[in-house]
Formats: structure tokens, sequence, C-alpha cells
């Protein structure tokens, strides 16, 4: 299988039909609670269209099986659309091969297997993982039970107010005792873009590998694995319009091959004697146990979606969604945006003095607003900031300027109820 | 659909933005910290307990309106009050937020704190409400177990 770069899907044909792309949200199709739904948490997870949902339906309707093992049609028939979900993932980030595309729960297990598999094989007394405050909790705690375990460090790059990566600080971390970066590509409670192209070359100067969190950045921007040169890549179906309970890890070949197996049970074998075990090659050595099928078909058919509207159209859209929403927010008495990187994908975080993010998500609510208040599963970026907690507004692919204006009218309520 | 203004009534804004009793006891002899790890919400209960009696109580820390509301209501419901009569209003407070309202054992004569009682149309807000309350039941319950250690 090669690398070529076959993805450049026929984008920029038309227009950018934001109503046309909400008609296939059956979500957005009825109103919700009495009102139509302004969806602004894309960030914790995306509605699904109605393609994804067909996917899955017509899997368990016509053609449920397992997969691998089944002599019969239906289970070839099953193994084949499991596989080719496969391929287009593989497609989707620019893999050079599928024995590089191992299916996981999720982006939270993608990273375990990692710090198990990996880092337990390369981390020893002393040793430090390098991973930056802005991380999600997991892309923090994998690492912390690795360290624990291995009485390893870690140690964090620090972010600048504006919530961006301190480079200069990354490259006096990295040390000679590194074993391995953690970053994340787009900060989910920021919305920073880090520059990982920088930080991946110089980790690979010193012959440090990089794990990519792309959780974040797999729905707003084209990914190509072998550009990026990364070691490691995860991400999530359910934050990509695709479905809950699927997820990808995308790791070199050569580190995939030389790591242990993560868990061991069916499927993941060639043979199996009470003395001894030979397991499978890759990527099934990564993935045992009956796999989430329908939700591999489910994530092939979400890619499907991204792929017939195009990554660089979505971006291109969704940025100027983003700068639309963020000039908008300021014009709020008393509201302070929080992380305001230069490079910044799908997120508004921010708090109103006086207010408690809690409340205002109660009273966006009440508006048929959904945002997600709390400390975003970043509780070191909110420390840093010195907050408990911020409220955020997170766009997708279907978002519009309507729903900006929306949000703007329910802030300007919580002024009324907080006089 | 529950109305906001239900929610946040000018009573609960009131104690909102003028808590009262918003201050640690230098005298106390019971203290509980209270967290909500969901929201990152802080909140210490310091009471001044003698004879059996609630002689002062306080409260620190950060949280919504709804946490906040609730901790500096429960500190002026509370004071002068004995402990059992604590744990009384602590068990109705707790039912009056979290029971339907037609559930038989529904709780009456609860005076101010009746405003609480469309919390229970905010399941997600019942927690905020409740945070003092679960932190002030840990502090009684901190004197029970130094009682018998004695």
């Amino acid at each position: 299988m090669t690398g070529s770069k076959d993805r450049k899907s026929p984008k920029s044909r038309i227009a950018y039909d934001v109503n046309k792309i909400r008609e296939d949200f059956p979500i957005f199709r009825e109103p919700l609670n009495g009102r139509s739904l302004i969806y602004l948490d894309n960030a914790a997870t995306t509605q699904k269209p109605q393609a994804i949902i067909d996917a899955i339906t017509a899997f368990y309707s016509n053609n449920c099986a397992s997969v691998h093992r089944g002599i019969h049609f239906l289970s070839q028939r099953a193994t084949e659309s499991f596989e080719n979900s496969r391929e287009k993932v593989r497609c989707f980030i620019n893999a050079a091969s599928l024995k590089e595309i191992v299916f996981v729960r999720g982006t939270t297990e993608g990273i375990n297997l990692v710090a198990q598999a990996y880092g337990r094989a390369h981390v020893g007394p002393g040793d430090e993982i390098l991973i930056s405050v802005m991380e999600h909790h997991s892309n923090i705690v994998p690492w912390q039970l690795l360290c624990d375990e291995k009485r390893a460090h870690l140690r964090v790059v620090q972010i600048n107010p504006s919530g961006e990566f301190v480079f200069e600080q990354y490259a006096n971390l990295l040390g000679p005792k590194t074993r391995l970066v953690a970053v994340t590509y787009v900060s989910n409670s920021l919305g920073t873009i880090n520059p990982v192209r920088e930080i991946i070359k110089l980790a690979h100067r010193q012959g440090v590998p990089v794990l990519i969190d792309g959780a974040q950045a797999v729905p707003h921007m084209p990914i190509d694995v072998q550009e990026l040169d990364c070691d490691f890549f995860v991400f999530s179906g359910h934050k990509m319009y695709g479905p809950n309970g699927i997820g990808v890890l995308y790791g070199k070949e050569h580190l995939l091959d030389a790591m242990p197996p993560y868990q061991g049970g069916g499927d993941m074998i060639s043979s199996v004697s009470i003395e001894k075990t030979l397991y499978r090659e890759l990527p099934h050595k990564f993935e045992a146990g009956t796999p989430d099928i329908a939700g591999a078909i489910g994530l092939g058919a979400a890619i499907n979606y991204i792929e017939n509207i195009g990554a660089d159209t979505i971006s291109k859209y969704e940025q100027e969604l983003l700068s639309y929403g963020t000039s908008a927010l300021e014009t709020i008495d008393n509201l302070r945006i929080i992380g305001k990187a230069k490079e910044k994908a799908g997120v508004i975080s921010f708090i109103i003095e006086g207010v408690h993010p809690h409340d205002i998500g109660t009273i966006l609510d009440s508006e048929g607003i959904a945002i997600r208040a709390g400390h975003q599963c970043a509780q070191p970026v909110m420390d840093f900031y010195g907050i408990s907690a911020t409220a955020r507004a997170s766009l997708g692919l279907y978002n519009t300027r309507e729903d900006i204006e929306a949000l703007l009218r329910g802030l300007r309520k919580i002024k009324e109820v907080f006089h | 659909m529950a109305d906001l203004q239900d929610l946040y009534q000018e009573a609960i804004l009131d104690h909102f933005r003028k808590p009262r009793n918003f201050h640690k006891l230098e005298h106390s002899n019971r203290q509980a910290d209270g967290h909500n790890p969901l929201c990152g919400d802080k909140l210490g209960i310091y009471l001044l307990i003698e004879n059996g009696t609630i002689q002062d109580i306080g409260f620190a820390g950060s949280g919504c309106a709804i946490s906040i509301a609730s901790a500096s209501m429960m500190t002026e419901s509370l004071k002068g009050k004995t402990e059992a009569e604590a744990k009384t209003i602590y068990d109705n407070f707790i039912l009056l937020i979290t029971h339907h309202p037609f559930a038989q054992s529904h709780p009456d004569d609860m005076g101010k704190l009746t405003v609480f009682s469309s919390v229970r149309d905010y399941p997600v807000r019942v927690k905020c409400a409740t945070l003092a309350w679960h932190t002030l039941r840990a502090a009684l319950e901190c004197k029970q177990e130094t009682v018998s250690t004695e």
C-alpha cells in the first residue's frame, strides 16, 4: 500500500451551503424541547448526519456478523466492510500502510495503549515524558500512571497568557532523558493550534518519538500523518460526526511492530497453546476481542461525509465563523475570552465577570443553546488562568452566523438575570 | 419547560450578590471542605457548636449563584439550631430539591429555603444546590467521630 496523497477531493466546487448541510442532520429537523437547537458543544461531541446513522443501521439490519474468522458469506461481507473502513481511515490521514491503523475505542484508549505498550517497554526510572499544560486529562493521566509505575518524571511545557505553547521552554525541557513527547494538536479548552510540525522536528533531532492527540484537530482540518512525521496520532470518531466508541491509533509501523500487545484475547493471536502464544500481524495484534464493527463502519461513513464536503473547505468555513464569533463575543460587557492564540480552531472559551459558567450554561440552555460549562477536562489550564471553570462554545461544520447571534442574545439575557 | 425565573429568584440572586456569613470562623470547632469535581466549585463550612447548638456558622469558597446562595441561606437557617434540628433541615432540604413535588414525603414549612424547590427541574444543578449541605453533614458527622474518640 503506498501513501500517495489521493484524497484531494473535489474541493470548493460550490460555495459552502450550510443550510443544505444542516438538512443532513436529523437533530436539526425538529424542534428540541420546543425550540430549534443551537448546538455549540461540538468539542464534546458532534451531531450525526443521516448517512452515518444509515450506515450503522444497514450493518445491523443486513450485514451483522463477526469479522475475520467466519467462514460464512455474512461474515465475509462484514469483514470486507470493516476492513474497507480501515482503508478509508488510512487514506483520510494519509498513513503509509494499513498496518499502521489500529481501531480503538477512542482517543483515550489510544493514548493508554501507547502509554502501556510503548511506554512500559521504553521508559525506566529517572526517564522523562514531556507533555504540555494544555493537555486534556486523557493526555495527562495515562502518563502519570506510567511515570508512577516506572519512577519516571512528567515534564510539562507551559503556555503564555494567550494560551500558546511556550516553544523555548519546550526546547529546554527536551533532553537526553526524554523518552516521549505527547502533545495535543488543538487544545480542547482554548482552541490553540500547536506548532506540531516544529515540535516533532525538534524531538526527532534528539531521537525522541512524538504522540499527537488529534481529537480536536481531525474535525477541523486536513490531516497528513506522513507530512507531520508524527510517530503516533490518535483521534475519536464521535468528535468528527461519527459514532461513539470508535477511534483510531495511528503508529509508525516499525514502532507498532516492536511493541508488545496491549490487551490479550481473541482475534489478536495467530496460535495459542498453554506454553506459547503467537500474535497476529499488525494491526490485529492490538485489536483483541470482537471489535466495534458497526462503529468502524460508521467512522468510514463519517470520513466519506467529511471528504465529500472537503476538509479544507470545512476548515476555511469554520475559521471564518470562529473569527466572526470571537469578534461578536468581544462586544459583550465583562466577557473575557480565555485562549487568544494567533492560531485557533473551533473553540471559544470565555468567562463573564460576576457570573459563574454554570449559570451561563443554564441560562443559555433555557434559550435552546447548548454549550459546555466546567473545567473542560483541563484543570491545569484552569489553574494557569486562576479560574475554576469556563463556558465554552465550540463550532462544527453545521453552525451558522445565526447560531452566533443567538448566542449573543442569550449572553445579553444573562445580564438581565444577573443585572 | 422549566421557567428560568423560578430558578433565579430574587432571593437567590440577592444571597449570591451579598452572601451572608461569608467568612471563615476563627473560633470554629467543626469544619469540612466540599468540592464539586465536575465544575471545580469549592466550599468550606465552619461551625461553632456549644452544648449541641450551632452558636455560629460561616462559609468560604467560590461557586455559581445556586451553590453560593444555597450556602448563604443554609447558614442563616441553621444559626441557633440544635444539631438534631440541623439534621432534620438537611434531610428536608435534600428532599425538597430531589423529590417530585407530588411525592408524599414532600417537606413543607421550609421557610425561605423553598426558593430552591425549582432546582429539581434542573437536574444538573442539584449538585450545585446541595454542595454546601453535604459539606455541612460532613462537618456535623466529624463531630460524632470526635465525640466517640473522647
